[in-house]
């Protein structure tokens, strides 16, 4: 195991609990819209697109909860953790 | 080529979670560190006040009576307010504190309009339910940003705020055409769709 490796990981161990609350909150919506469309899968209308409207194809509630999580997970939760860690040390 | 009336609640519901996500995180790890890169200071209430704007087409291409048209017209104004109030706050052009309570004077706003435009009962249709639950829920949480406005630091109030707005995002994914409620639905209502 490379020396870089390790140190990320006790790097993420040392996580405080503010850091990785911040980190969940986007993976915790994406699994809110994963779980959504397991109830209700009619709401996934790529499920059965034959004769859907586009608006109906493109806006699907779970997909864009889905869609929410992914963009504050890669766009705004990581600048965030990162500001707070190098307040904290 | 417009999307149908459910389709904008969506669509605005989508806004509403971003925007919960981002107040949930600021509270988490507080102004100053959220505020830390400009741009992140500037994303909430530019959001808010996109909203707003966004809330203007709405009002005019969806709305089929008066009451209907003015409380579109009352969102959208007081999201552009809360949203101008806040930018202006973070780029330090306003500095008094009072401009702090264009959020909660927003969400009270919203709130009474959406129940006074609301005409039924609440299990009349799943419309009139989400109209009656989401004015309550911005009513009452107008209570966060208030006392968040005077308690800065308290996460208790910033994450209620940013909660309240992730229940109204969750009621507003939850708007479905002519649908039942609870096994409910007016006959006057018509016939459910989807």
């Amino acid at each position: 195991m490379s020396t870089q490796l390790i140190s990320e990981r006790v790097a993420a161990g040392h996580r405080s609990l503010r850091a990785r609350a911040v980190g969940a909150l986007g993976p915790l919506t994406m699994l809110g819209g994963v779980a959504w469309a397991f109830l209700q899968p009619y709401r996934i209308t790529l499920l059965h697109p034959r004769g859907q409207g586009f608006w109906w194809l493109l806006v699907e509630p779970p997909l864009l909860a889905i869609a929410v999580g992914v963009v504050f997970a890669l766009f705004v939760a990581p600048g965030v953790i990162e500001d707070l860690e190098a307040e904290e040390h | 080529m417009e999307p149908p009336a459910e389709h904008v609640h969506w669509l605005f519901a989508t806004g509403f979670l971003l925007l919960g996500l981002c107040l949930l995180a600021r509270a988490i790890v507080g102004e100053g560190v959220w505020s830390r890169r400009p741009w992140r200071a500037y994303l909430w209430p530019a959001l808010l006040f996109a909203l707003g704007v966004l809330m203007w087409p709405v009002m005019v291409f969806y709305t089929n009576s008066t009451i209907h048209m003015i409380a579109h017209g009352a969102w959208a104004q007081t999201m552009m307010l809360a949203g101008a109030a806040e930018l202006g706050l973070v780029r330090g052009k306003l500095h008094q504190t009072a401009w702090r309570l264009a959020m909660p004077l927003a969400l009270a706003a919203s709130g009474v309009a959406l129940l006074i435009h609301e005409q039924n009962g609440w299990l009349f249709a799943r419309a009139a339910f989400l109209h009656h639950a989401l004015g309550w829920t911005a009513l009452v949480g107008a209570i966060f940003p208030l006392v968040g406005a005077f308690r800065r630091r308290s996460a208790v109030w910033s994450s209620g705020f940013a909660l309240t707005l992730v229940v109204i995002s969750v009621l507003l994914y939850s708007d479905r055409d002519v649908a039942p409620i609870f096994g409910h639905l007016s006959p006057l209502a018509g016939e459910p769709h989807r």
